[in-house]
């Protein structure tokens, strides 16, 4: 019924809780949750909560990129954030956001990982991006990016004493992230294109695509939903990520 | 005599606590405890349908724990997902609260605690029973009384209440973790690895529940607030 | 012999395992037991003291069914034996053909009646030891609901929200020109012909779920209803 009232409503461009097709819910993004983590920030749309922590290690390169670091992005759909979410190893969803996470910052170099080698061939830096949603409103792709990216923005680099990592002590030089590639998500309900879909508006979405963007450049794209989208929506939604882009940075900083 | 401790603090002294309900909106109970710089986030789902069905009890609900730490709540990462340390801390949490919550209204159902520890300085599995036992009332579960938690430890021969990780690091230190009721006083969480004597013990336990009073009173708190909120 | 005393105040708010009242002079109600000679609160909830009697009514919590409440279910399954509905609680609540208030023929299809997705006014008229839910259709109001929109409240408020005699939900129909029907079981459905009103009912709905236990909460309500018309 509520399913029927959303698709209603939008047809006359409104949505339940009053916004705009294209506005946001409040974002709020707090820095430094989690102490022992070498960055970790908590970011909030509207009730959905995401944390999002930093851990640094030491690790072999990958053989075929011998002087780069390495980011390794991981989700925990943990049951706290939704009575859907089920104990286990990851899910298709939760390896879905983790992989579009990691897109995202990969793509758009945001990490200069050449920086990270410690010895070539031998020991390079590797981050662990880990993300813990919290509660499930709605739109964990965009609220897990803006957390991802504050963690990583103030994320400090661990002492090291002869190349080994003195856990608990950290220095003041910082991880160096030089975009700020936020991610844009959009929803397809009855031909029209809203965004930031809530946890109710998800349940009735037809299409979703999630669009990575920074400085008006696309790095990255995800559809999700069951229907197809045409060029023009496509098209279309790529201007409303564009548009929306930069106000979403600047929450971050 | 009283040694003051590293960080400033009596032998009978607490860290600093704050204790928050309402927090996870999709819960129908939730609850952060923090306690120093540990940070345990509960919530409670139920009484729900249980599955798979073989578990259901047909006299009485369930209730099921899960504790979990998140990878960068350590200093040195943890690998996400359970591990033999928080599949028996989930045991031992459950048995905590078990013997507290009236589950007989709900027969074949399940009430389902998952607590998260956001940051760990010690003391994070009676972080989580004291959030846990807040979300549980906050869930509106029949309770016959509260919980609380904290440890207490013996270090260089004197007893010490809420070790912190580098108190608990110290060698041959013996770190207690208990549970109290609240009302009732009992013990419904106790563990131990070290090397005491009954005596020792004995004020261990005493000092254990006397902290275990006081945060009763800041759970009353944290409770009547949030209906105050509201 | 215990002296007889009473611990909290009449409305005070009381946590589970606290002590409300000593000596056997006070009887235990709902929300409350008995432990030797105290009574002792069950619940997060309100103290409701009535002469001997002490209860807490739980502030939070799920619905628990009642028999002859009215709650607003979904239909998640269609069956030979009728329809199951999904009312909110942890159990399985149906609706047996033999209790709608239509007519059926045999080997009907019956999602005529009742299709999946539907939602339901019903009335339980059995809650069984193993707390399996029998519904009706028979009764004054019990039927299916057609457009407006749900929304979900905590079960302990609803009777503020439907008022002493529905003084409450009458005067949020009569103001907004709304159709408002609001289940035991903290479901409740709005229609109106604008979502302008539909939006007051629903915001005046949720400042009573917030302010349930303040009083002079009707004059609040009666104002804000009448300053958005």
């Amino acid at each position: 019924m509520n399913n029927d009232y959303i698709v209603s409503l939008i047809k006359e461009d409104k949505r339940v809780d009053e916004r705009k097709l294209d506005e946001y819910r409040e974002i709020k993004i707090t820095h430094d949750v989690s102490k022992n983590a070498e960055g970790s920030a908590r970011c909030k749309i509207g009730d959905t909560e995401v944390i999002a922590g930093v851990k640094m290690a030491i690790g072999a390169p990958y053989p075929d990129s011998p002087d780069e670091g390495v980011i390794i992005v991981t989700a925990e759909l943990t049951p706290i954030a939704s009575p859907v979410f089920e104990l286990g190893p990851p899910s298709e969803w939760a390896t879905e956001l983790a992989r579009v996470v990691d897109r995202g910052i990969r793509e758009s170099k945001a990490i200069d990982f050449k920086k990270l080698c410690i010895k070539e061939k031998e020991k390079v830096w590797m981050i662990f991006l880990d993300i813990y949603p919290m509660n499930d409103d709605g739109n964990l792709i965009d609220a897990s990016v803006l957390a991802a990216l504050a963690a990583l923005k103030s994320a400090r680099m661990p002492k090291l004493e002869e190349d080994n990592i003195v856990y608990g002590e950290f220095t003041n030089e910082k991880l160096k992230l030089n975009k700020l590639p936020v991610t844009i998500t959009l929803g397809k309900i009855s031909d029209k294109i809203i965004v930031d879909p809530d946890s109710k508006e998800e349940s009735v979405l037809n299409a979703r695509l999630s669009i990575s963007v920074c400085d008006g450049n696309i790095h990255a794209m995800q559809k999700g939903g069951s229907d197809g989208i045409t060029i023009e929506e496509v098209g279309a939604m790529m201007d409303i990520a564009i548009k929306k882009e930069k106000e979403l940075r600047s929450i971050i900083k | 005599m009283t040694e003051k401790r590293v960080d400033g603090r009596k032998a009978d002294e607490m860290r600093d606590v704050e204790a928050k309900v309402g927090i996870i909106k999709r819960a129908d109970g939730s609850a952060m405890f923090r306690v120093g710089e540990t940070i345990a986030i509960a919530a409670v789902y139920g009484p729900r349908e249980l599955h798979p069905r073989y578990l259901q009890n047909p006299e009485t609900g369930l209730l099921r724990c899960n504790y979990d730490m998140a990878s960068f709540s350590v200093p040195e990462r943890k690998k996400p997902g359970p591990n033999r340390r928080s599949v028996e801390i989930s045991l031992v949490t459950q048995q905590a609260l078990s013997s507290v919550v009236d589950l007989s209204q709900f027969p074949n159902a399940v009430v389902d605690i998952f607590i998260e520890i956001i940051q760990a300085n010690a003391g994070t599995r009676c972080a989580g029973i004291t959030a846990a036992a807040l979300a549980l009332a906050h869930a509106g579960i029949p309770m016959k009384d509260m919980v609380s938690a904290i440890s207490v430890g013996k270090i260089n021969g004197k007893i010490y209440v809420d070790l912190n990780k580098d108190e608990e690091d110290v060698e041959d230190a013996t770190d207690i973790p208990v549970a109290f009721t609240g009302r009732t006083k009992k013990i419904t969480l106790l563990q131990l690895d070290g090397n005491i004597t009954k005596k020792e013990l004995d004020e261990a336990l005493k000092l254990a529940g006397e902290s275990c009073e006081k945060l009763n009173k800041i759970q009353e708190k944290a409770l009547r607030e949030c209906y105050k909120n509201e | 012999m215990t002296t007889n005393k009473l611990l909290v105040k009449d409305k005070e708010i009381v946590i589970p395992g606290q002590e409300l009242a000593q000596g056997l002079e006070y009887l235990p109600s709902q929300g409350t037991f008995r432990e030797e000679d105290k009574i002792i609160s069950t619940y997060l909830g309100l103290v409701s003291i009535n002469q001997r009697f002490i209860k807490v009514i739980p502030l939070t919590g799920k619905y628990v069914p009642k028999v002859d409440d009215m709650v607003i279910g979904k239909v998640t399954d269609i069956g030979f034996y009728g329809w199951t509905l999904d009312i909110g609680c942890a159990y399985h609540a149906v609706l047996s053909l033999r209790e709608t208030s239509g007519f059926i023929e045999r080997n009907d299809d019956l999602t005529k009646y009742y299709d999946y997705g539907d939602v339901v006014v019903v009335g339980i008229t059995r809650v069984t030891k193993q707390k399996s839910v029998d519904l009706t259709t028979k009764g004054p109001g019990l039927k299916k609901l057609i457009g407006g929109k749900i929304i979900e409240v905590t079960p302990s408020k609803v009777p503020r929200m439907i008022g002493k005699q529905g003084s409450m939900i009458t005067m949020l129909k009569e103001k907004t020109g709304c159709n408002v029907i609001i289940g035991q079981n903290g479901r409740a459905w709005i229609k109106g012909d604008s979502t302008e009103k539909e939006a007051l009912v629903t915001k005046t709905i949720m400042k009573i779920e917030k302010e349930s236990h303040i009083n002079g909460l009707t004059d609040k309500i009666k104002n804000m209803l009448e300053s958005k018309k």
